[in-house]
């Protein structure tokens, strides 16, 4: 019996038992749409925190002060030794490593706006004028070149003084010292939990002197390339450490770290979903077998006839084989796009999600319809290729 | 015993027994027969006789548990599967008392399910189910499925099926037994005219009258040949 025969004759036989191909389509598609939809979830989560991440600045290197150790924590203390603070000067030494595009100094505090007769309470930023660029914020108006007295209020703070929209030029009050309003940001939105749209900048030696401090809460790094980062925070490290008489007492976090984590976390979550697609696929599996032998059942004297008339039980299995990799194929295919569609839709609903399937799973979902439905036809098909021409012939 | 030294078909020693419940029935208890090329044989018996249990071992279609079938010289019963489909396919036609037709396929694709299995070009296969329709006189009901065909009408389809790839034997299992006395003898008249073409004929009947039309009559009882008139 010719390919093209058995893959005719199969398509015809499914085509005349429609209700039964059409459940067991729906079935497959199901469990294929199920695997592209719920990657398409975990991989749009996993991007959205990468993005995230992104939008905290790129290529960055975090130093805190202090070392961050889950064991030994304590030998400093125990020597009498505190560990240093960071200083303006520790910055502007970082400043002079090579590889090191920009670096930042950041103070973090909260002090009382007033101006025209309004106050409220803000999170103070200091930082130089790479700061803003590190970060990837930007101005919607203005400009912020860290002179003394300069200040840079976000949108809805400056909306909030100045709803006309005339903030830049305009004086304020933070704390017990005079500013002029240099610039306002655009808007950004929540970045890491951290809404940019409610806080102030102002140079670092201001926050300083605000806060009645010689310290500083970060030194923000931006490296020149990400194959920087690493030699960068070496360097860091060791200039650092040298600086504060040998001890090393402070803490280097690359950004890529923290997103390597998070990257790897969500992959698992990724494949764990995936993981109960192919769960719910391999039950459709295991419905193609049960419909498959239901199929064998009742089509008993038509397997008689076939080989009565001189078919081959190779002919026989190949032609319930190929059944069975139609439904599946149809499956597969209808699930794909059932897939595509669901996951445009979940895109359409929450827009800040890229909830895009990775094509591995499309090609996974697809590859394991076929895989199960093939499999299950298996015992079906060597049965009905076994069954005795006479008594498949009389029904028996 | 017939005298034919040289049979196209040869049975020797043909036993085949079931097992009903813990009785053993012998369907066939050494049937040892031979038949020729040409020949029109008809084989009666009681119900049990045995005689379509001959027809199926004849057929292929059921093993013997002993004995051998030679055809035309060569041990068929000893064949492997795939070369015993073979034989079924083009060398042995078998029409059946229920004619079998494949419901969901039209008349035509029917009488080309065999021509499809031997992996004939699809342009041959319309030539030559267009000729055998012709030769049935339904040509007008190609694409007719079973239901919509008179029981004689399908068995002529029946025996168009098996006849398409021009077996050297045909196998009629009670041909007329479904069908009314007019359209039985049609068909038996389409039997016969194959026969008269040179097809080896045997039909297995409980019809003392279609019984009496054949060259050759075959009695069976008990799984026993026991009587063979000429």
């Amino acid at each position: 019996m010719k390919l093209r025969d058995t893959l005719a004759l199969s398509l015809a036989s499914i085509a005349s038992t429609r209700t039964r191909s059409l459940l067991i389509v729906l079935a497959m598609a199901l469990g294929v749409g199920a695997v592209v939809v719920l990657t398409a979830l975990g991989e749009g989560a996993r991007r959205y925190v990468v993005d995230q991440f992104a939008s905290l600045g790129t290529n960055l290197v975090i130093v805190l002060p202090g070392r961050a150790e889950t064991s030994g924590g304590l030998v400093g203390a125990a020597l009498g030794q505190t560990p240093r603070d960071l200083t303006l000067d520790d910055a502007h030494a970082i400043g002079q490593l090579p590889g090191v595009r920009r670096h930042a100094p950041l103070n973090v505090g909260a002090a009382e706006l007033a101006s025209g007769g309004r106050l409220r309470e803000v999170t103070v930023l200091g930082g130089n004028a790479e700061l803003l660029p590190i970060r990837h914020m930007s101005l919607s108006r203005g400009r912020f070149t860290a002179g003394s007295g300069q200040i840079v209020l976000g949108r809805v703070i400056a909306q909030e003084f100045f709803p006309d929209g005339s903030a830049v030029g305009q004086r304020v009050r933070l704390g017990d010292r005079r500013f002029r309003v240099s610039g306002v940001l655009s808007e950004q939105g929540e970045s890491m939990g951290f809404n940019t749209d409610e806080v102030v900048i102002v140079p670092v030696e201001d926050a300083q002197a605000l806060f009645n401090t010689e310290t500083l809460f970060r030194i923000l790094i931006e490296a020149d390339s990400r194959a920087a980062i690493e030699p960068v925070k070496r360097a860091t490290i060791r200039l650092l450490t040298l600086r504060h008489d040998g001890e090393e007492d402070v803490t280097v976090i690359t950004q890529d770290a923290v997103l390597a984590t998070f990257d790897r976390i969500l992959g698992a979550l990724t494949l764990a979903v995936a993981g109960i697609a192919a769960i719910s696929l391999a039950v459709a599996g295991i419905l193609v077998m049960n419909v498959m032998l239901v199929a064998v059942a009742q089509r008993t004297a038509e397997i008689g006839l076939l080989k009565a008339i001189g078919a081959p039980s190779a002919d026989v299995r190949r032609l319930f084989f190929a059944e069975a990799l139609w439904l599946s194929l149809a499956g597969g295919a209808l699930g794909f796009a059932i897939g595509q569609l669901g996951s445009w839709g979940l895109r359409l609903a929450y827009p800040a999600l890229p909830a895009w399937p990775p094509v591995w799973a499309s090609a996974a979902g697809i590859a394991t319809a076929l895989v199960t439905g093939v499999l299950a036809s298996l015992g079906p098909a060597a049965r009905a290729a076994r069954l005795d021409p006479v008594r498949a012939l009389s029904g028996k | 015993m017939t005298g034919a030294a040289a049979g196209m078909i040869r049975l020797e020693g043909i036993a085949r027994h079931f097992r009903m419940g813990d009785q053993e029935v012998r369907a066939l208890d050494g049937v040892d027969l031979a038949i020729d090329a040409g020949e029109y044989v008809s084989i009666m018996g009681p119900s049990g006789s045995g005689k379509s249990t001959l027809l199926n071992v004849l057929g292929l279609l059921d093993r013997p548990d002993a004995g051998r079938y030679l055809l035309d010289g060569a041990d068929v019963a000893a064949l492997s599967e795939p070369a015993q489909a073979q034989v079924r396919r083009t060398r042995i036609g078998f029409v059946f008392q229920s004619f079998h037709l494949v419901a969901r396929l039209t008349a035509f694709e029917n009488i080309e399910l065999p021509l499809v299995l031997e992996g004939i070009a699809p342009a041959e296969r319309r030539r030559r189910v267009e000729a055998a329709l012709g030769a049935i006189g339904l040509a007008e009901r190609a694409h007719h499925t079973p239901n919509e065909l008179s029981g004689g009408q399908r068995q002529r389809v029946a025996i168009a099926r098996a006849t398409i790839l021009q077996p050297a034997v045909l196998l009629a299992d009670e041909p007329t037994g479904n069908l009314d006395h007019r359209t039985g003898a049609e068909v038996v008249a389409v039997l016969e005219d194959l026969q008269r073409r040179g097809t080896t004929l045997i039909v297995v009947t409980h019809d003392r009258e279609l019984g009496a039309r054949a060259q050759r009559r075959i009695a069976m009882r008990d799984g026993r040949v026991v009587g063979d008139e000429r």
